[in-house]
């Protein structure tokens, strides 16, 4: 081996030890740190789990959901409830129907309502959003009107607080479960549509966009090229952070009376509301869809909110 | 006895489960009372992390400082923080690279300027304010007591680099320790503040620690200066000695790669090849080997020592990491060359594709 | 200063003025028409057609919504199917119950949440930062009306350390001034009175707070961490100032700048919350009468009360706009 080709290998060996990570596209690096926190981790598995119950609920609970089995045990005006107990093991609810049941098969509704009026919301939003940045920032003048009009809208959206909104929509459209989501969808779209919009905006005016148009591009190849793909990230992160609101506030709808109104039908909203009034003598009536609420939105959250950390750019070291 | 004595300073970063890096390894240098020292790098030689290892600036989870840095017989890194804390402002004082993010953009100028001398002069209300004035005003703000109510975004680039100015010199400190101060500013604004600078330090005799990736910064302010690559001193010398006879092979690269105006139109420039990521472990080798011309198998037995370039007619006080430095003077290059005191010149350091 | 605030309200009334048609158009498309909206259940055909000749339902769409925006410019927002009474004075009379509420709520909000997310971003990583993050990661997933009920049950109804509902202690002696019970106390020097008001704001007003409290808790401690990088805090730090100083000049005061905004947009979340935690604690204010007038299908009520918070929430997020240029000075210049 001649002392030159070894100069170069040993050089090369060297090199190759010093090579650091430096990371791939956005999305690639990412999913590298999404995959390393811990907080996304568990908020996958609560999701996962959730999605698992929603979809195999009805075929294994233990019993018929809807079906008073033990009507005779529960007395409410005595004040008489059925705890936790072998045979039913969250209890019975007040009409004498296996509360565990219950669980299992409203998780199918609630995950319903959820994505449905998150999807409706997302598509809503991204649309007014998507329109009012790129006429914002590529439709000179006209644009500039379209814009202010489409966020005046939004802004009237975000004035009305989102409860009312849903009853608003439910006075006109009647009490139904499409209603609720509806609503739900409804109360998401001026925080998708702004989201969108900001976003968009400030990618608008990143350097490589300007230079893209400088090139020649043409405006409808930068927008749906370049800035929509780049003004994604925060908006898909939100998506997973309203399917958390969007449970809530459908619990929120059933508690005021305004959510399925085929009480019979299992659905956590509705079983939280219908227990607010013996919860100081059945506790376990609310606490177990209360949870079930609660450990479902946090799996969402915790997701959404990982995944926001992941994207940010400033966070990346 | 010098005013401040680097000794092998080192600095490591170590995040939470992540390797650690060395951004410093083992720097050192001396400053003399009232003398102009530069540290010239390229950007991640890890100068600015030495600046802010001795002002005590850096964040104390996950960063590991070691050495000496002997400050009128104190060591530095060791001090207490809140001794550290006295020592800033008044023996200290650092000037930043972009002076806008450096200013705080919610608090007027003059309390910006006050609140130091409130700190360490405990002067007050009407006196400060005048006091605050009066340091505007020898930093060339003109309309000073006006300036004073006003917000950083209100000034102009080179005002707010002065105001800036102004606060590291309100204590008459000994040593100031400029970090890229001309970086952020205009090439005309650029001048007027290293003049400034260079007025402060001979009235004053501050020490002045310039640290720099701008050859011409160098040229018209350092007596000595000091050239970092890959967090070691490469080569440290009197400024003359070093323009003349750049002995390591990246100080001769450097300097070889100002374009030169009288040069024959379509001669290549000549720039550094590969960039600061092409390196390997010092406890290897010469961390410059890859990019250097002049290397051979004896770069690779281990680190280089900083050792006086030997020679019949090498000067006293010239250093080199090198086990074969370059012995060709520069004829090429003279002071007037790189911008002595008017526009600086950046050197050309291009990727090795690009460069073919 | 002041022909800014004059445009920025004139900026309103297109919002506005969209919101009424909006609603215009809301109770026309009702099930039955807006006659039917206004008897409610008492209604029947004769009813109808006599409240139709009234109002002059009959006549074309404009000239109804005309006249309908001049009363509503009078503030004549209708009666209350319910009640028979004004809405306008229905609201008046409950509006210092949910004002009280509504402050008191913020305050936990702001007084609990700025050191603990301050503190959080601070110490990053240690206990106290973990249970800050998860804690308001809980307080935003927790039903607010779940909370109340949870609250009530051990505070008042097991421990007995609050009252459990209402907004004073029914017998005692308070005089009536300004509806705003614990001023009222202040004022007429019957500081009992205002100390059991207080106490009867306590868990309602920790329920209402749980989604504000999480929202400024997060909100503060991402501010602060950014604000923690900033050069001008490592200049701060250069110069020697005291910890005092680089904290409360430097840091505090550039990252409240958000937090500022934000409690801002959460007076329309607080407005939301006030109608669920509000009938949990059987608290008088507006947000029970909303509740209930939910349930009633009372729409001259939910009409108005869906303009009145629109209008509140606007005049609020103004103040605050205004208030953040007084305080911003890169703001002020434009």
């Amino acid at each position: 081996m001649s002392t030159k080709t070894d100069k170069i290998d040993r050089l090369a060996a060297l090199t190759a030890q010093r090579e650091t990570t430096t990371g791939g596209s956005l999305w690639v690096e990412a999913f590298r740190r999404l995959r390393s926190s811990k907080m996304a981790l568990i908020g996958v598995a609560i999701m996962a789990l959730f999605v698992v119950i929603a979809l195999i609920g009805p075929w294994i609970a233990p019993h018929n959901p809807t079906s008073q089995l033990w009507r005779d045990e529960v007395f409410t005006n005595r004040g008489e409830f059925v705890g936790p107990r072998g045979e039913n093991w969250l209890g019975l609810d007040h009409l004498g129907r296996d509360q565990l049941s219950r669980m299992l098969v409203g998780a199918r509704q609630t995950l319903m309502v959820g994505v449905i009026s998150t999807v409706l919301g997302f598509v809503v939003g991204a649309l007014i959003g998507g329109v009012s940045g790129a006429a914002l920032a590529f439709g000179g003048r006209a644009g500039q009107r379209l814009d202010t009009v489409l966020m005046r809208f939004i802004d009237m959206m975000l004035a009305m607080p989102s409860l009312l909104l849903a009853v608003s929509i439910a006075a006109v459209m009647g009490q139904s479960l499409t209603t609720v989501m509806i609503a739900v969808g409804v109360v998401q779209v001026p925080i998708f549509a702004r989201l969108l919009r900001g976003s968009m905006l400030s990618q608008a005016n990143a350097d490589y966009v300007l230079a893209a148009r400088a090139l020649g591009v043409r405006r409808r190849r930068v927008v749906m090229g370049h800035v929509l793909p780049n003004s994604l990230g925060p908006v898909i992160v939100q998506s997973t952070l309203a399917l958390a609101t969007a449970i809530i506030e459908a619990a929120a709808l059933s508690y005021l009376g305004l959510g399925n109104p085929d009480a019979a039908q299992p659905e956590w909203g509705v079983m939280l509301a219908q227990a607010e009034r013996f919860f100081d003598e059945a506790p376990f009536m609310a606490i177990c869809p209360a949870l079930g609420i609660i450990i479902t939105a946090l799996g969402f959250t915790l997701l959404g909110e990982s995944m926001r950390e992941a994207l940010d750019p400033k966070l990346r070291s | 006895m010098p005013l401040l004595s680097v000794d092998e300073l080192k600095v490591t970063f170590q995040g939470q489960g992540r390797r650690a890096s060395t951004a410093v390894s083992g720097v050192s240098f001396d400053v003399d009372e009232g003398q102009v020292v530069g540290l010239v790098g390229e950007s991640g030689c890890g100068k600015s992390v030495t600046s802010l290892a001795l002002m005590g600036l850096l964040p104390k989870k996950g960063v590991r400082v070691e050495g000496r840095a002997d400050y009128r017989g104190t060591d530095l890194l060791s001090l207490r923080p809140s001794a550290m804390r006295d020592l800033r402002g008044t023996q200290l004082a650092m000037i930043f690279q972009d002076p806008l993010s450096s200013l705080n953009p919610v608090v007027p100028i003059g309390v910006q300027v006050t609140e130091i001398l409130s700190r360490h002069r405990g002067m007050r209300g009407q006196a400060a304010r005048t006091e605050a004035a009066a340091l505007l005003e020898r930093v060339g703000i003109p309309d000073p007591t006006r300036r004073l109510k006003e917000y950083p975004h209100q000034l102009s680039g080179g005002m707010r680099q002065r105001a800036l100015i102004a606060m590291a010199v309100a204590c008459a400190p000994r040593m100031l320790i400029a970090d890229e101060p001309t970086t952020a500013l205009d090439v005309t604004i650029q001048a007027q503040i290293l003049e400034l600078l260079k007025e402060l330090v001979d009235q004053e005799g501050t020490a002045l620690l310039m640290i720099t990736h701008d050859l011409g910064v160098v040229a018209g302010l350092c007596d000595d200066v000091n050239v970092l690559y890959a967090g070691k001193v490469v080569e440290s010398a009197d400024r003359r000695n070093l323009f003349a006879e750049p002995a390591h092979p990246y100080a001769h690269g450097l300097l070889n790669s100002i374009p030169r105006l009288d040069a024959p139109r379509g001669q290549p420039l000549n720039p550094v090849r590969g960039s600061i990521n092409d390196q390997i472990a010092w406890a290897d080798g010469c961390a410059f080997a890859p990019r250097c011309d002049h290397y051979t198998l004896e770069c690779l037995n281990g680190t280089p020592e900083l050792g006086p370039l030997a020679g019949t007619e090498a000067p006293a006080g010239h250093h080199v990491r090198c086990v074969n430095p370059v012995r060709e003077r520069l004829e090429t290059v003279t002071l007037a060359d790189v911008g002595a005191g008017d526009s600086p010149t950046e050197p050309v350091t291009q990727k090795e594709e690009t460069s073919e | 200063m002041l022909r800014l605030v004059v445009r920025r309200l004139l900026q309103l009334i297109p919002t506005l003025f969209g919101l009424t048609v909006l609603l215009f158009i809301w109770i026309h498309r009702l099930p039955g028409g807006p006659a039917w909206a206004l008897l409610g259940e008492r209604g029947n055909e004769a009813a109808r057609r006599q409240i139709e000749e009234q109002l002059g339902l009959n006549e074309p769409l404009l000239v109804q919504y005309g006249r309908w925006l001049r009363r509503l410019l009078e503030l004549d927002l209708g009666n209350s199917v319910k009640t028979g009474q004004p809405v306008w004075d229905e609201f008046t009379l409950r509006f210092p119950a949910t004002f009280e509420l509504g402050v008191t709520a913020l305050l936990f909000a702001v007084i609990i949440g700025i050191p603990l997310g301050y503190f959080a971003a601070r110490r990053r990583g240690s206990w106290l930062d973990v249970t800050a993050v998860s804690g308001s990661l809980l307080g935003i997933c927790v039903p607010v009306f779940f909370l109340a009920m949870i609250l009530r049950s051990i505070f008042a109804v097991n421990l007995g350390w609050l009252p459990s509902g209402g907004r004073l202690t029914t017998g005692i002696d308070a005089t009536d001034v300004t509806g705003f019970a614990v001023l009222d106390g202040v004022l007429t020097g019957e500081f009992d009175a205002s100390w059991d008001a207080i106490q009867h704001l306590i868990l309602p007003g920790l329920a209402l707070a749980s989604i504000p409290l999480a929202v400024v808790v997060r909100i503060t401690r991402a501010s602060v961490l950014e604000v923690l990088s900033e050069d001008y805090v490592r200049t701060a730090e250069s110069k020697g100032l005291r910890k005092s100083v680089v904290r409360g000049r430097h840091v505090l005061r550039n990252a409240l700048l958000p937090v500022v905004t934000t409690v801002g947009l959460l007076t329309g979340s607080l407005l939301s919350g006030a109608v669920l935690t509000e009938s949990a604690f059987s608290f008088g204010g507006i947000g029970s009468f909303i509740r209930q007038a939910i349930s009633d299908r009372d729409y001259p009520v939910l009409m108005g009360f869906i303009l009145f918070i629109a209008l509140l929430y606007m005049l609020i997020n103004l103040v605050v706009d205004l208030t953040y240029g007084l305080i911003d000075p890169r703001v002020r210049v434009n």
